[in-house]
Formats: structure tokens, C-alpha cells, sequence
């Protein structure tokens, strides 16, 4: 996690806000510095964390997250962690077919669409204990990233209804969080990207917008990030906040820095 | 005449008496060569495959496309487990040459290969691979063995001098650990090099023929042939490791040609909705799945030209690790612009995988220029960035002069090129 996005966002591992949806995106950019961010942050926060890594796979974030301070693999052994590597799932459905329905089903289906087994599969992952051996803080949702459930052939309004029931059953009903990541197609006119994410946009708390520079390429400034707060309880005038922020990624760290004033500039 | 006489009496003695004298010459201040420092001993010490080493960045054993610049343009290489996937230029003339640069590195490494094909045979493809220009050391062994046969023949030969310029060897079989080789495009590979090498085959129509079994998944007939096919030969030869591999560990490099075109059964070409539509981005999902999980490393050519929809490639961009496109000057009003005369193309670096970090290995130049010369495929920057602060630069230009002045009181010549200079 990176001290200073929690700063921005006046969090700490210690004060974890519940029952909120949180929509990363990137647009022209890659925001995956935000899935790593919120991934470290609420394994710190002893969260109990379901993490749906669709793009990459678990050595790279194991990697990642021991240069930001938490360990992957003990958290999966002591049951904090439950890891559904996409990857290398996929390639178990689609030359190993099961008789257990797989989370990633879908994959084997023609007219395909159906994410029920994946619910089932989150549910099952983060569901309360009474027995409680070791006492999580909440449940979290981390989905890296939505829009390759798009690629594999699943439907807008599908992807919208599976993170509506999560957001029901994990923010609602166990009070947890669900963290979500979702490509901005940009010019790219990608019709379905755009329902889904106006949709997530629509549902979301905080939306954490990574954007790249609208002059280009830049050695020392890797992009802009967007912070929008959308809170229903406050008055009107203060509903949606947004502040803009200049970043820099580092080898273990992200500095953020108001517009124009980065370092290198000054 | 003295040094004539002995020359022409006695060959061997000279060449003797020349060791020794370089024997005796022998200080402490010697230059480490390539062959004395043992390099090749702490390579395979280091490395245990052929043709690959380790990233500095982030660890990831790294293999070569085949084109230094280009894997200096890739932060190194490319990662094992990784797909390299080339946008096309529109008449396709020079990606098929990336994508045979990158077979011939496997041929010339030891690499297994895959290839796989709708257009052309694969056993064709590989006859057409471009030959390995040898590397330095292999080129002064042969520079000393022709200087020897000269010595020799010129005893022998007083007639027909002119052929002591031959070489005596053909280009003979270099199977070198080296990582990345130049080739020359103008030979083709060398027979007994194919013949050594292990290498499969994909050609679509060879594979279709056989009955259409129902498969319940929505993927293109051909697209399931070709994911079982590479997963037979990962899983067979070992490559994943869950199968350990009897002998030495080796990489499987595989090249797909011209995914997506129409000859691969894929109407994505043609389609204006991506909803319907999936095939080409499921089957590179499987792939990375099947690749992140062997050693293997995977270079597909796609006509992204052909496909009208932009969320397609978006798509197709977003789920493959290195994208590079190629866009060449044939047929564009760019052919006639004064700024590429030097040039055939541009090269686009599109997107650099994170591999095991927050950030990646990204060039600082962005405008690359490709260049086909007679034997080699060339990368060059195309213009250096504008000079913006002139006047550091026009100070410093001064100096040189002046110090050149200073420096060389012998040569008019600097005194008087300075106002030429200074137009």
C-alpha cells in the first residue's frame, strides 16, 4: 500500500470504512498500481480477502505485494487470502473438464454468460464463520480486472448483475468491501466496456480514475488520478468531491503531487 | 626481403617464434578476453538454458526476439511465459520478417519451435528463415583459418591466386549459447541447422480436414485445434514443470502467423459488434494461461489492418503482454515525405508488460524508425528530440572550439574551420 494514496483518500489500515464499492479505472494508462494498492492495504488491515486475479498471475502479484510489505502466500495459508488465479484456472477448464461446476465455467459454454458458479465461489470464500478461529475484520471483493470477463465472451449486464449481487451480499449483508477494476476503452468506442463501466460508475462510493497524460509520454510524470467521492449522507454541496492528482511510480512506492508540481519540473 | 625470405622457407617457424615472443611480452596488465575469463563456464553456471538470461529489473528469464534493438527496446528481451504480439503492416512484407528473425533465434539457440500457419507450411517457413550472420569470435577463427590456408597455398597455388580469397568454409553449423544474433536476410538459413533443430508443425488446413466434433465451446474450430495442439507438446515434452524434463531444461518458442485473418475461420474481420464475437481474445486468454504456466515464449503476427472494429483491438492489445506495431510507408503518403526517405516504416512500441513489479521497462525514445537494408532489418531513432535549451548548447559548442584551439596550436586548420563555422 502506498502511504501517501491513503493520505489522499484519508484511510489507514487501521480505520477501514465498510460496506463501500470502489471502481478503479484506467484510461490510457495502467491502473493495476491501485489493484496492488488496495490488495497489500486490506491484507494489512487483516481483512479476510477474496481476490479474483483474472490478468495476471499469482507469483506477480506475490512478487509485488512482498515489495509492499505483506506476503501473499503466508496470508493464503492462514486462510486470510482466497486466490482464484484466472489463468491458470481457465486452461484446467477448458483441456480438464471437471463434474463440479468450476467458477470460471463459463469458459466451456457457447452462449455463455453465466457467472452464478463465480458468485458461488465468493461466497463461499467469504462467507462469516461462527466458529471463529481467527477473527478477519470484514469481508473484501478484489476483482483485477472486469473487463476481461467482457473478452471471454460474458455480457455487460452480466458483469453488472454479478457485482451487484456481490455488493449486496458482501457490502450489504456482511458488511464488507468490494474493490473492482475496469479499462476505460477510451476512443476505442468499445460499446459493452461503456455499459459496464457507466454502470459501475453509477453504483460506486469512490471511483479512483488513473488516467495518462493528455500531452503524452513523460519520463518522471506517469499520469494524473482522478478521486471521486460520491456520498450520498453528506449535503448536497460537498455530495461529489473530485481532486486530481500527478503521479510517479516508483520501484516499491507511488508519489503523488498536485498538478504540474512534480518534482522534476520545480 | 629478410622477413620475405623466412616467410616463404618456413611458415611453421615464424608462427612458432611469434608465440613465444608474445609469451615472453606478457604483463601484469593483461585485457581479459573473451575466451581466458571463463565466461562461458560462469554462464552455464548462471544460466542453465541456452539463449536466455535473467532480467535485471525484475528477475524474469528473458529470451531474445531475434533483433537486439528490438530487445533492448523491450527492456531486454522478451519474458518466458509471455506472448510478443506484431500488428502487421498493410501489405505484410516486413512482420513476417520479425517473425522469422524469431524462429531463427530459436533454431540458432537450440530452442524447440512451434509454428503454426493457415497460409503457408510450416516446413516452408522454415526453409525461409534468415541466415545467422557468426558472432566475433566465430568469424576470427575463420579469419585465421583462411589466413592459414593462404600460407599454405601459397606454396601450393601460384596460378590460380585469385581463389586464396575464398573461403574455405562455408558457413558451417554455429549452434551458440549467445543471447540474440544478427542475421542476414539475403541467405537463407543453412540446411544441417533445420535438420538439427526439433521443431512442429500447425498447418490449419492439414488439421481441419479431420471431423468436426461438437465441442460445447464457443471458440473457433480452428483456435481449439491449435490450444490442443500446443498443450500436447507442452505437457508431452515437458515443458511445463509440473512434468519435469528428463534432460536439460529448454524453451519452446512458438510463432503464430496472421491470427485472426479470415484463413484462420475467424470473421472478426468483418464484424461490426464485439459482443458476438470472442474467439480470437478467448483463445489468447487460454494461451497466456497455457504459456504463464511453461517455459515457453510466443510471438503471433495479426493483420490488425483487416479488423474494422477498434474495440477489438483494444481488446486483443489489453490481453497480450508486449504489443509492437509496424506500420510501413508502401502505399502511404508518408513514402514521399522528405522526413522517412531513409526509412521503409515506423515501429510502435504499444505496450511493455509488468512482469513482477509496479512499473515497466519503458524506453525514453518513442519515435522508432525501421529500416530493411540489403541483409539487415535495422531499428533507429528518428530524430533526436529538439535542443531546447540553445543557449547551454551554443556556450558549450564555443568552448569545443576554443579548446580545440588551445589544444592543437599545431593545426590551423581548427582556427580556420571556427569561421567557417560561425555562418
Amino acid at each position: 500500500m502506498f502511504p501517501e494514496l491513503n493520505n489522499l483518500l484519508n484511510t489507514t489500515p487501521d480505520q477501514v470504512e465498510q460496506g463501500k464499492l470502489t471502481l478503479l479505472c484506467d484510461a490510457k494508462t495502467d491502473g493495476s498500481f491501485l489493484v496492488h494498492h488496495f490488495l497489500s492495504f486490506y491484507l494489512k488491515a487483516n481483512c479476510k480477502v477474496c481476490f479474483v486475479a483474472l490478468i495476471q498471475s499469482f507469483s506477480h502479484y506475490n512478487i509485488v505485494g512482498q515489495k509492499l510489505g505483506v506476503s501473499l502466500t503466508t496470508a493464503r495459508e492462514c486462510g486470510q487470502l482466497v486466490f482464484l488465479e484466472g489463468l491458470k484456472s481457465a486452461v484446467d477448464v477448458f483441456f480438464r473438464p471437471q463434474e463440479e461446476p468450476h467458477p470460471l465455467q463459463f469458459l466451456r459454454e457457447a452462449n455463455s454468460g453465466n457467472l452464478q458458479p463465480l458468485y458461488e465461489f465468493v461466497q463461499e470464500a467469504l462467507k462469516p464463520m461462527d466458529s471463529g478461529e481467527a477473527a478477519w475484520r470484514c469481508p473484501v471483493l478484489l476483482v483485477d480486472d472486469l473487463s476481461v470477463l467482457l473478452s471471454l465472451g460474458v455480457g455487460a449486464v452480466a458483469v453488472l448483475d454479478f457485482v451487484h449481487y456481490c455488493r449486496a451480499t458482501v457490502c450489504r449483508e456482511w458488511k464488507g468491501n468490494v474493490v473492482a477494476l475496469v479499462h476505460d476503452s477510451g476512443d476505442a468506442e468499445d460499446e459493452e466496456n461503456d455499459i459496464l463501466l457507466n454502470g459501475l460508475g453509477h453504483q460506486s462510493h469512490l471511483i479512483l480514475r488513473a488516467e495518462g497524460l493528455a500531452t503524452g509520454f513523460c519520463k518522471d510524470v506517469h499520469g494524473q488520478l482522478r478521486i471521486l467521492w460520491r456520498r450520498s449522507s453528506q449535503p448536497t454541496a460537498q455530495r461529489d468531491r473530485s481532486l486530481t492528482y500527478q503521479y510517479k511510480i516508483q520501484d516499491k512506492n507511488v508519489s503523488f503531487f498536485a498538478k504540474g508540481m512534480s518534482p522534476a519540473v520545480l | 626481403m629478410a622477413a620475405a625470405a623466412t616467410c616463404s622457407t618456413g611458415t611453421r617457424s615464424t608462427g612458432s617464434m611469434v608465440v613465444a615472443a608474445s609469451r615472453n611480452n606478457v604483463t601484469s596488465f593483461q585485457r581479459r578476453g573473451p575466451r581466458t575469463s571463463g565466461t562461458d563456464s560462469g554462464c552455464s553456471r548462471l544460466v542453465s538454458i541456452s539463449g536466455t538470461r535473467p532480467s535485471v529489473r525484475n528477475g524474469q528469464l528473458l529470451v531474445s526476439t531475434g533483433l537486439p534493438a528490438l530487445d533492448q527496446l523491450l527492456g531486454g528481451g522478451l519474458a518466458v511465459g509471455t506472448v510478443l504480439l506484431i500488428e502487421e503492416d498493410k501489405y505484410n512484407i516486413y512482420s513476417p520478417l520479425l517473425f522469422k528473425y524469431f524462429l531463427a533465434e530459436g533454431i540458432v539457440t537450440g530452442h524447440t519451435l512451434l509454428v503454426a500457419s493457415a497460409k503457408e507450411d510450416p516446413a516452408d517457413i522454415l526453409q525461409e528463415l534468415p541466415a545467422p550472420l557468426l558472432d566475433d569470435n566465430c568469424k576470427k577463427e575463420c579469419d585465421e583459418d583462411i589466413c592459414n590456408h593462404k600460407t599454405e597455398s601459397n606454396v601450393k597455388m601460384k596460378i590460380a591466386w585469385r581463389y586464396q580469397l575464398l573461403p574455405k568454409i562455408e558457413a558451417r553449423p554455429v549452434s551458440s549459447s549467445r543471447f540474440g544474433h544478427y542475421y542476414d536476410v539475403s541467405k537463407r538459413i543453412p540446411q544441417e541447422l533445420i535438420e538439427a533443430s526439433k521443431w512442429h508443425g500447425f498447418f490449419l488446413p492439414e488439421k481441419i480436414s479431420s471431423t468436426l466434433n461438437e465441442d460445447p465451446c464457443s471458440l473457433n474450430h480452428g483456435y481449439i485445434k491449435l490450444l490442443q495442439f500446443i498443450q500436447n507438446i507442452i505437457y508431452k515434452e515437458g515443458f511445463d514443470g509440473s512434468n519435469p524434463q528428463k534432460k536439460q531444461k529448454n524453451i519452446l518458442r512458438i510463432g503464430i502467423q496472421n491470427l485472426g485473418s479470415p484463413l484462420w475461420g475467424d470473421d472478426i474481420c468483418w464484424t461490426e459488434n464485439c459482443d458476438s464475437n470472442c474467439s480470437l481474445t478467448k483463445f489468447l486468454y487460454m494461451l497466456r494461461g497455457l504459456l504463464r504456466t511453461s517455459l515457453s515464449a510466443c510471438i503471433i503476427t495479426v493483420p490488425t489492418h483487416l479488423i474494422q472494429n477498434k474495440a477489438i483491438i483494444a481488446r486483443v492489445t489489453n490481453l497480450s503482454d508486449t504489443v509492437v506495431g509496424l506500420e510501413s510507408f508502401i502505399g502511404s503518403e508518408k513514402e514521399t515525405n522528405p522526413l522517412y526517405k531513409d526509412y521503409h516504416g515506423l515501429i510502435h512500441i504499444r505496450q511493455i508488460p509488468q512482469l513482477n513489479n509496479l512499473i515497466c521497462d519503458v524506453s525514453d525514445v518513442k519515435d522508432l524508425a525501421f529500416k530493411l537494408k540489403r541483409k539487415l532489418f535495422t531499428i533507429e531513432r528518428l530524430h533526436l528530440p529538439p535542443d531546447l535549451s540553445d543557449t547551454v548548447s551554443r556556450s558549450s559548442k564555443q568552448d569545443l572550439a576554443e579548446s580545440a584551439k588551445l589544444l592543437g596550436p599545431g593545426c590551423g586548420m581548427t582556427a580556420r574551420g571556427k569561421k567557417h563555422l560561425d555562418f
